[in-house]
């Protein structure tokens, strides 16, 4: 398993990372890292800063400092389409389904951003119900099916990086099975995925490695094979 | 002579024609109110100003460089959008993050510059604008007679208007304005360059306006007026149709020039003042308009 400390290759790295939001510091410094091909999730209680990670990796807050670097390519400059366009894709916790488009207009809006994503076909193997729902309006389908969208368009676009925020959240148990399975898919496919979850036992599923972020900043990362002697540590982190 | 309704049929027509010309330019123009208002959260003051601007590019085109109708239905309208363009870029996009009143006041103040300007130098009488030649004379068509220009300005204007329509409903750009009117950030996090975005959908519904100026030109005289005239009633309109639908922007705005054209001949003294009516009416009891959804 590779520790985040030094080496070249990772994909991503993040390093001082601190995002505001007019006069609130919600990034403190945050520094983690993240391997090629690896599932990697940000557990953390609520309003410890996960979903203000992935925005901060995104572009999409006020203002960040620090620096994201992706293949060495420095983002913390560029603006939210550009850091898209460089291969990450961010599938956001409300899901992002559009009203005023029907499930294929939702599908195809993210435009492709490099070579080498899923084609419709393979998309529609992972997700088959949607598939059978393309002329109904996105907010037509219930909440696992939007989530299935929401990771489906994303997968169209060729991007290597996926930013996956809370998934599962308030979706029946079958259905998380269902994501956990496309998500192993992913993983399988050579997809990168950073994950923020609430759940842990679910993220033990999928994940390589682990990082818990408290107060904006990242305090420990547990390695998936060592999460169970961890345990009372991150019952203790999440406050479960 | 035949009579409908009381009233002789040529004149219940000729009123109802009137009124889907009027209806067509408000079509034309409050479609891209609601173009503009969904992607930019701006109320553009300014688009009668542009309309009229429209007019008169085509005005100029005739006096100063000998260029007739038909090429200025093409070459008034990109020069109102390309100003249009350097508008968004210079002022008003550096107001969206701020309330509405700033973009409401900026187009207002903007409005007022341009149509001063056009006072100044041309003062109100209105210069003439002479209806190109194919489209001169009328048909008789035994209920009434029909100016082929009018006409044609109904049938040029209804096909722009379903054009917008088939752009914003039924194409990749134009999934991609529906969705940043929803949610702007997103769109950007896919990829999409929204501001530049933002600045090709106020040119284009500016160069809508001056399209509805070149068609107006030879109706109505080209008048540095002409488009205050025309603003406010197009305002109500939207309010009555909603911001959510283009369609319903359309069937509003023919709808109202209809029913105006109604009431001159039925009960003039209401002309004015029907559309106002309509518009307190659609308020109390549907507050997002006929067509419109609520914003999130």
């Amino acid at each position: 398993m590779p520790e985040a400390a030094g080496g070249g290759e990772a994909l991503l790295r993040v390093k001082d990372l601190h995002a505001f939001y007019g006069e609130s510091h919600i990034l403190h410094g945050s520094e983690f890292e993240i391997d090629a091909g690896e599932v990697v999730t940000l557990l953390g209680r609520n309003g410890a800063g996960k979903t203000t990670t992935l925005k901060s990796i995104m572009g999409m807050v006020e203002q960040r400092q620090g620096s994201i670097t992706l293949d060495g390519t420095e983002l913390i400059r560029l603006s939210p389409d550009r850091i898209a366009r460089r291969g990450i894709a961010y599938c956001p916790e409300e899901r992002g389904i559009f009203a005023s488009l029907d499930v294929e207009e939702n599908l195809m809006l993210p435009p492709t951003v490099q070579s080498g994503g899923m084609s419709v076909q393979e998309i529609f193997q992972l997700f088959p119900n949607l598939k059978e729902r393309l002329r109904s309006s996105g907010t037509q389908l219930s909440g696992g099916e939007q989530q299935m969208l929401a990771i489906g368009r994303i997968l169209r676009t060729g991007a290597k990086l996926l930013l996956l925020d809370e998934p599962t959240e308030g979706l029946a148990p079958v259905i998380v099975q269902q994501i956990g399975e496309v998500i192993r898919k992913l993983k399988a496919k050579g997809f990168t995925i950073l994950l923020v979850e609430q759940n842990f036992h679910f993220a033990s599923t999928l994940a390589d490695r682990h990082y818990v972020v408290e107060h904006g900043r990242v305090v420990d990362e547990i390695p998936n094979e060592r999460l169970q002697e961890n345990m009372g540590k991150l019952h203790e982190y999440l406050g479960v | 002579m035949t009579e409908l309704l009381g009233v002789p049929a040529p004149v219940l027509f000729g009123q109802l024609l009137l009124g889907l010309i009027n209806g067509s330019f408000y079509a034309l123009l409050s479609l891209g109110l609601a173009v503009i208002f969904g992607m930019l959260n701006v109320i553009n003051f300014a688009h009668g100003a542009l309309y009229m601007t429209g007019a008169f590019v085509a005005w100029f085109l005739l006096n100063y460089l000998g260029i007739g109708y038909w090429p200025a239905l093409i070459l008034a309208p990109l020069v109102v959008g390309a100003f249009g363009i350097v508008l968004e870029k210079t002022m008003l996009s550096r107001l969206y993050k701020l309330d509405h009143l700033y973009g409401l006041l900026l187009t207002f103040g903007l409005a007022l510059i341009i149509e001063g300007l056009f006072r100044n130098a041309y003062g109100v009488s209105g210069q003439p604008y002479p209806i190109p030649s194919a489209l001169q004379g009328g048909q008789n068509l035994g209920f009434m007679f029909l100016p082929t220009y009018r006409g044609w300005v109904v049938v040029a204007s209804i096909i722009v208007c379903f054009g917008t329509w088939f752009l914003v409903e039924r194409t990749r750009f134009g999934a991609y304005l529906r969705a940043a009117v929803e949610n702007q950030e997103l769109v950007r996090a896919f990829g999409i360059n929204v501001p530049l975005l933002m600045t090709l959908a106020y040119g284009f519904a500016v160069a809508l306006a001056g399209f509805a100026g070149v068609l107006a030109a030879p109706i109505y005289q080209v008048n540095p007026l002409m488009g205050q005239d025309l603003i406010i009633v197009v305002f109500a309109i939207v309010v009555i149709g909603g911001l959510g639908s283009i369609l319903g922007s359309i069937v509003t705005g023919l709808g109202i020039g209809v029913v105006e054209g109604l009431t001159k001949t039925f009960y003039p003294e209401a002309s004015a003042t029907v559309v106002f009516l309509i518009m307190a009416i659609v308020l109390a009891l549907r507050p997002h308009g006929l067509f419109g959804r609520p914003r999130a």
